[in-house]
């Protein structure tokens, strides 16, 4: 080791390239690394047989296995469903009023009910569920058609005004204005006197009196004499502060004469019974929730 | 003490003429390349007795011991929670110890654990060396463990020679072998199978294990475990040492010319000489050259050598050399816990150093500081940990909502843990709210029961009157409490209410 001229193993050939003295081995690759290599060149050819692998004009080798991506996940959603039907079961089988006081129950359809909410129901209703001008609110308390969990249940199942389901909710306010059921100069004093009646400043205090004989003769059948609605028609509280389409002197005069007419599906036909249930209780937990009777 | 050159790691493993003489193993250039393999020379080390030896066999029985039962250990911590004293439950996301439960949030402690153990070994490094290595690594520990169990099947170290030289393999070579490749399969299997019962109830997988009917990854775990161990314990031995683990490597860079070691005095030994009536016999040293401290070394290396990266300092050959030192009548110490700083001082014929003085120097001193600090920041950590704890995420959508009374609400997702081992009722409610009210979903008053063990994710409702400053400003700070009506623990948030405003 005292002489570096005998520490350089000289048994070797260099590649010939030299930098500043410095010389490159020309050592043959280990033996180890150039099996390792060749059994890699074996197993690629068995892979690709054994595997989809070459690709053709449409489509590539299915390889003998059988593999597939898309079967396989497939097979794994079976398996997903295969592993929630006894609580789908359950769910879709016991008094609706039962799903809230079962923990288990109702941990599943609130997680459940939640993706199935954000899949169909968020496009309208939004993600959060607090609607839009048209598509109402999910969070606050004021219900069209009732807020317990069987009338969302049944508001779910048929949907709204739809030509699908016969049992679908309906009902369907007059277009007063277009229809020509009132004068205009009627329909600026009931405004004025809804505008009074849900604690809000009339844009004509005068037309109110006037308004009130107006809305008697012609709301009042579905609106309630005092204008709180009728949930069995889905005629709106006309005295809370909640609108469903504004509620400024434009937008209920826009109402009374071309009238509303919301339009929701039936879901019946799309989700299964414990989807339905599980998106009800979801809807029900989100701070609206009315108990039955 | 000479420090060696690294060209050749080990005595045995270099071509004989190579390591004297420096010389090219191949004379002839055109020859063909040598041969870069050397094959591995099985070691069979001596039996040895000596304090080193002794506490050698004390830290094995500890180390064994705490490491076979420990699982078994139970600990009392209610119906809802697991009664086993050290536990790893994955599945449930909890680590037990003793009294302590770590949550995984709490993971800082574990992380904590990790710096103190690294500092530690920084310490132990700077201190004595490669102490880790030659007592308390599991690879030393169980290899020791296999020897000891080849000793007393198949004798000590000329027994073992002899029988590994036999080229026949007659009846008593294969019952000897079998022997002991079953018993090494025994302790494989022990081993591996201790270490599944730290992560599940041990006596319920025990009886899973028994019957066939444990998870698939338990078995597994073992297999891989019991066959690593045999493979480490039986076989592989020094070579993981050598040639698969970095510390050895890192080590270099930790010691430093005072760090304690094991070494020989080469001063006083050399020159070694056998035939003490020869002629010129005056004139040898105290090494008188029998080789104990080779015969002993479980890595198989000569420590008169030098310092040198397969030395794992287990110190045996000192235990080797005190004894024959003692039957010649010299003194003890030939080979001996040494720092390389000692060699020029001895030389100049000062006596040797107290280890106390190696030990205690500001590195030294500067590592069991940093070590201390990160532990007792640990422990106070660990005490002023709450009882109880909420998280509060305000839903921002929407950020508010108002309700047909023209009120204005808001709605908290308020995650509550119980970390006690019974279900406890949970009050929730503001500090200072003044006109706000809390309401809770799915429940009629503003308590929540909270199972055990578990956390619950509870969504919270904040009211403000139609009118009132909160539901007309743009936001307003308000803190969320709640207190465990068991105990009277009380944690606090501080979240924001979000009025008309917003």
């Amino acid at each position: 080791m005292s002489d570096p001229k005998k520490n350089d193993d000289s048994d070797y050939e260099t590649t010939g390239h030299s930098w500043d003295g410095i010389k490159e081995y020309n050592k043959p690759l280990p033996r180890w690394w150039v099996t390792v290599f060749y059994i890699t060149i074996i197993w690629g050819i068995g892979y690709s047989i054994a595997y989809p692998a070459w690709p053709g004009i449409r489509t590539a080798t299915a390889g003998v296995m059988g593999w597939s991506t898309r079967a396989n996940v497939a097979a794994e959603i079976e398996a997903q469903e295969a592993a929630l039907a006894p609580i789908n079961d359950r769910l879709a089988s016991v008094e609706l009023s039962q799903i809230a006081t079962d923990p288990d129950l109702n941990g599943f359809a609130q997680n459940a009910g939640g993706a199935v909410f954000r899949t169909w129901c968020a496009q309208c209703h939004g993600s959060g569920a607090a609607g839009a001008k048209g598509y109402p609110n999910l969070l606050d308390d004021d219900w069209l058609w009732g807020g317990t969990m069987e009338d969302i249940h049944t508001t779910i199942t048929h949907g709204i005004r739809n030509t699908d389901d016969p049992d679908a909710r309906y009902s369907e306010m007059p277009a007063f204005g277009r229809d020509g059921l009132l004068e205009r100069e009627q329909i600026g004093q009931v405004v004025n006197y809804v505008l009074d009646l849900a604690g809000e400043a009339p844009q004509d205090p005068s037309q109110v009196s006037a308004g009130a004989t107006v809305f008697a003769d012609n709301c009042a059948a579905c609106h309630g004499e005092d204008g709180t609605g009728d949930r069995m028609q889905g005629a709106p509280n006309l005295t809370d502060a909640i609108w469903l389409y504004g509620g400024d002197y434009a937008s209920l005069h826009e109402t009374v004469t071309n009238a509303r007419f919301g339009v929701m599906p039936n879901w019946n036909t799309r989700l299964s019974e414990a989807e339905i249930r599980a998106v009800a209780s979801y809807v029900h937990g989100l701070g609206g929730g009315e108990m039955s009777e | 003490m000479q420090v060696k050159a690294a060209r050749c790691l080990r005595r045995d493993k270099c071509p004989d003429r190579q390591f004297r003489t420096g010389e090219s193993p191949v004379a002839d250039t055109n020859q063909g390349a040598p041969s870069l393999y050397a094959a591995r020379e099985p070691i069979f080390p001596r039996r040895v007795s000596g304090k080193f030896r002794n506490l050698k066999w004390i830290l094995m029985l500890v180390l064994l011991g705490i490491y076979y039962i420990t699982p078994w250990i139970r600990w009392d911590r209610g119906p809802a929670l697991p009664d086993q004293a050290v536990l790893v439950d994955l599945a449930h996301r909890r680590f037990f110890f003793f009294m302590i439960e770590i949550w995984p949030h709490e993971f800082y402690f574990v992380a904590g654990l990790l710096i103190m153990a690294g500092l530690g070994l920084f310490l132990f490094t700077s201190a004595l060396g490669r102490v880790w290595c030659g007592y308390a690594c599991p690879q030393t520990v169980w290899t020791d463990l296999f020897i000891l169990v080849e000793r007393w099947i198949e004798g000590d170290r000329n027994a073992r020679l002899r029988l590994h030289r036999q080229k026949r393999w007659d009846l008593t070579k294969l019952r000897l072998r079998l022997t002991k490749w079953l018993a090494w399969l025994l302790i494989a299997l022990a081993t591996g199978g201790a270490w599944v019962f730290y992560f599940t109830d041990a006596p319920t997988l025990l009886s899973g294990l028994a019957t066939g009917t444990a998870h698939p990854v338990a078995y597994t775990t073992i297999a891989l475990l019991t066959a690593t161990t045999f493979v480490f314990g039986g076989f592989a031995r020094e070579q993981i040492c050598i040639y698969a683990c970095p510390w050895p490597r890192i080590q270099a860079a930790m010691m430093d010319e005072d760090t304690l070691t094991v070494g020989y005095r080469d001063w006083r030994g050399e020159p070694r000489g056998k035939h003490r009536k020869a002629e010129g016999a005056g004139q040898l040293g105290d090494c008188i050259d029998c080789h104990a401290c080779v015969n002993v070394c479980p890595m198989g290396i000569d420590i008169r050598d030098g310092q040198q990266l397969a030395c794992i300092t287990c110190a045996l050959c000192i235990d080797a050399c005190d004894d024959v030192m003692d039957r010649v009548g010299k003194p003890r110490g030939l080979i001996d816990y040494l720092a390389l700083s000692d060699e020029a001082s001895e030389r100049s014929g000062k006596p040797p150093r107290p280890i106390w003085k190696h030990v205690f120097r500001p590195r030294v001193l500067v590592y069991t500081a940093l070590w201390a600090l990160v532990g007792v920041g640990l422990l106070v950590a660990l005490l002023l940990r709450p009882e109880i704890e909420m998280t509060v995420a305000p839903v921002r959508n929407p950020t508010f909502v108002v309700l047909s009374d023209g009120s204005v609400r808001n709605t908290y997702d308020v995650r509550l843990l119980n970390k006690h081992g019974e279900d406890r009722p949970f009050r929730l409610s503001l500090v200072e709210g003044g006109t706000l009210a809390l309401t809770l979903e799915g429940a009629p008053a503003t308590t929540v029961t909270v199972t055990a063990n578990q956390t619950h994710l509870q969504r919270v409702y904040v009211t403000a009157p139609q009118g009132t400053a909160q539901a007309q400003a743009e936001r307003t700070a308000v803190t969320l409490r709640v207190e465990d009506m068991s105990s009277g623990d009380i944690a606090t948030e501080a979240t924001v209410f979000n009025g008309r405003d917003n």
